[in-house]
């Protein structure tokens, strides 16, 4: 371990520090008080501003979405702009409704392709087998925007117009592959005796698949669902290249309020999303070590 | 993955695999390789392209405006991925080794699944001219000029760190929760320092976490588009910027197509160095180990 070459060049500087004996009294303090400085407190304090810078900008906007005048200055309570959101903002819920259609249909669609995919690989070993595993990783490692473009040329390279049928197939791709890892990640902790013991007891296979396999690993199957949706309703890249005129989307929705001036509404709506947000994640909480682990 | 598999009397694998196989072909293979042959065509006078195979998009881009832009994206997305990281690396050990890990994943996936837009949006209201900061600073009589701290290159890399915060926080963590911590304190006893405890005994054994983590950093922020549109100013587009303005306003679409050959082989390379200089020195670790227990 001492020699290891490469990568650690940190600890090779520090270990070259440490071996060099510093000769004057403030240094030695200093280097003492380096090695004596406690890491998990140290850790505890950056995660704590980590944290805190995390929420610093969702905390100012809720905060400011309940004051009553439009600007930053604060001048009194309001919720107006709640009232707006709620009665005001017509089309806004419209592009809420087709975010939720594509997010529900897309959902739906990735989670079974992605479920099956998972138990034929995590089972089986058949020619095809590599290919299926690299090229359901690759959409996860190419930045939206190329996908976002690839799409669009190709989606007017066959001639189908843009709209809510071409989000809801770029939707699909790009949340199959979270699918697909997270059902490949519950199918691991699978005990395999079972479908032995079902095959054993004169089960078909399609016996075994929606009776022994599907209900063991449902959990991860939900999960796999509710991130698809999550990701479909907060898509904004993907979407911008593939939606035509009425398919606007929420996240497309938001960037126009973003982009053409700020309106308090937009604050309002964030605290809702916050909101929303929240109860997936509150939901998803059994799992939320399985998602980390799948980013 | 070297569990045994149970012997099934026929083998569905392909069966079940398939639809998932067509699809990625059709929806994610087929339209990538549309742009890699878009890309060596002539542009169409009405968008669109000409059938004719040409390296003009990709002499185009040789242009020192290009030059400028490719150097700015690559040191922005290097700066802000060495900040998420080096933020991520304390955050990632103090969740690992924390009893309310629950709780604090609740809290860091919270921001990292709320909209972006939402979360851009918060950043302006924040940053701007007549923004939380300026206001305030104006109402304590610190400031009487609002300072310019949106629409310049330090808030596209602020807002970039704070967007992929959560990338690199997560997959960091995920490694740190595996890691026998006791490791540390055997070092410790062993005389180790306590740099030299975390940086020759933790860090290797998380490495590919970090991988990961640099991996889901650097890509996405490398093809930022929303980010540097909503909080850079022209002076601070990237790639991300320019492939979009090609396709969406000059409609120059082999241009568009090589500059997102450019980006996807970049990504494509780091990705594969990454994971090959893991696996090397996976393979390596390994093999020094089978060596040790054959001299024993």
């Amino acid at each position: 371990m001492n020699s290891k070459p490469g990568f650690n060049i940190y600890g090779h500087f520090l270990s070259r520090l440490s071996k060099k004996k510093p000769t004057s009294e403030p240094a030695r303090h200093a280097r003492r008080a380096f090695q004596n400085l406690n890491h998990r407190s140290l850790s505890n304090t950056m995660l704590t501003l980590a944290i805190a810078f995390l929420f610093l900008p969702l905390a100012v906007t809720v905060v400011y979405s309940f004051n009553d005048a439009k600007s930053m200055v604060w001048t009194g309570f309001s919720l107006r702009w709640y009232d707006k959101l709620v009665f005001g903002s017509e089309k806004l819920w419209t592009s809420f409704g087709n975010s939720a259609i594509i997010a529900l249909s897309a959902g739906a669609v990735s989670t079974a392709l992605g479920t099956l995919a998972a138990i034929g690989v995590n089972w089986y070993r058949f020619r095809g087998r590599m290919y299926i595993q690299t090229i359901s990783f690759l959409p996860m490692v190419l930045p939206e925007v190329i996908i976002g473009i690839s799409m669009l040329i190709f989606f007017s390279a066959v001639n189908v117009p843009l709209g809510m049928f071409t989000i809801f197939i770029a939707h699909t791709t790009f949340c199959l592959p979270f699918v697909f890892l997270m059902v490949l990640a519950r199918l691991d902790e699978f005990d395999f005796s079972i479908i032995e013991a079902a095959h054993d007891l004169g089960a078909s296979e399609k016996q075994t698949l929606f009776r022994v396999i599907v209900p063991a690993i449902m959990p991860g199957i939900l999960s796999g669902f509710m991130m698809a949706v999550t990701m479909s309703l907060e898509d904004f890249v993907i979407t911008f290249f593939v939606s035509g005129p009425g398919s606007t989307t929420l996240p497309l929705y938001v960037f126009s309020m973003v982009r053409y001036g700020i309106s308090p509404v937009i604050n309002a709506l964030s605290f809702v999303m916050i909101l929303g947000t929240m109860a997936i994640a509150f939901i998803l909480r059994n799992f939320l070590k399985n998602i980390a682990a799948s980013k | 993955m070297s569990r045994p598999r149970p012997l099934s009397s026929r083998n569905y694998g392909a069966a079940y695999s398939f639809p998932m196989g067509v699809w990625f072909t059709l929806f994610f293979l087929l339209p990538i390789g549309i742009i890699v042959t878009y890309s060596f065509m002539r542009k169409g006078i009405h968008g669109g392209v000409e059938w004719q195979p040409t390296f003009d998009a990709y002499i185009q881009m040789f242009n020192s405006s290009y030059g400028k832009l490719f150097v700015r994206t690559l040191w922005v997305t290097f700066v802000s991925t060495v900040l998420a990281i080096a933020i991520a690396l304390p955050c990632g050990y103090a969740m690992a080794r924390s009893k309310m890990q629950t709780l604090l994943l609740f809290l860091v996936i919270i921001p990292f699944w709320t909209n972006s837009l939402i979360r851009i949006n918060a950043w302006i209201a924040i940053l701007g001219n007549e923004g939380f900061i300026n206001e305030t600073l104006m109402k304590l009589g610190i400031i009487k000029e609002s300072l310019p701290l949106l629409y310049n290159e330090s808030a596209v890399i602020l807002v970039l760190v704070y967007m992929y915060l959560p990338y690199a926080i997560l997959p960091i963590f995920t490694a740190m929760d595996k890691f026998d911590f006791s490791l540390l304190e055997a070092a410790r006893d062993l005389g180790a320092t306590k740099p030299q405890s975390m940086f020759k005994v933790l860090l290797p054994n998380v490495r590919a976490g970090i991988v990961t983590a640099i991996i889901f950093t650097f890509i996405p922020i490398f093809g930022a588009y929303t980010v540097p549109l909503l909080v850079g100013g022209k002076d601070s587009y990237m790639l991300g910027n320019i492939v979009v303005d090609q396709v969406t306003k000059v409609r120059n679409w082999p241009l568009a197509s090589a500059f997102s050959m450019v980006i996807t082989v970049v990504s494509t390379v780091g990705v594969l160095w990454m994971m090959g200089t893991s696996a090397r020195e996976a393979a390596r670790v390994k093999g020094a180990r089978v060596k040790q227990e054959g001299a024993l």
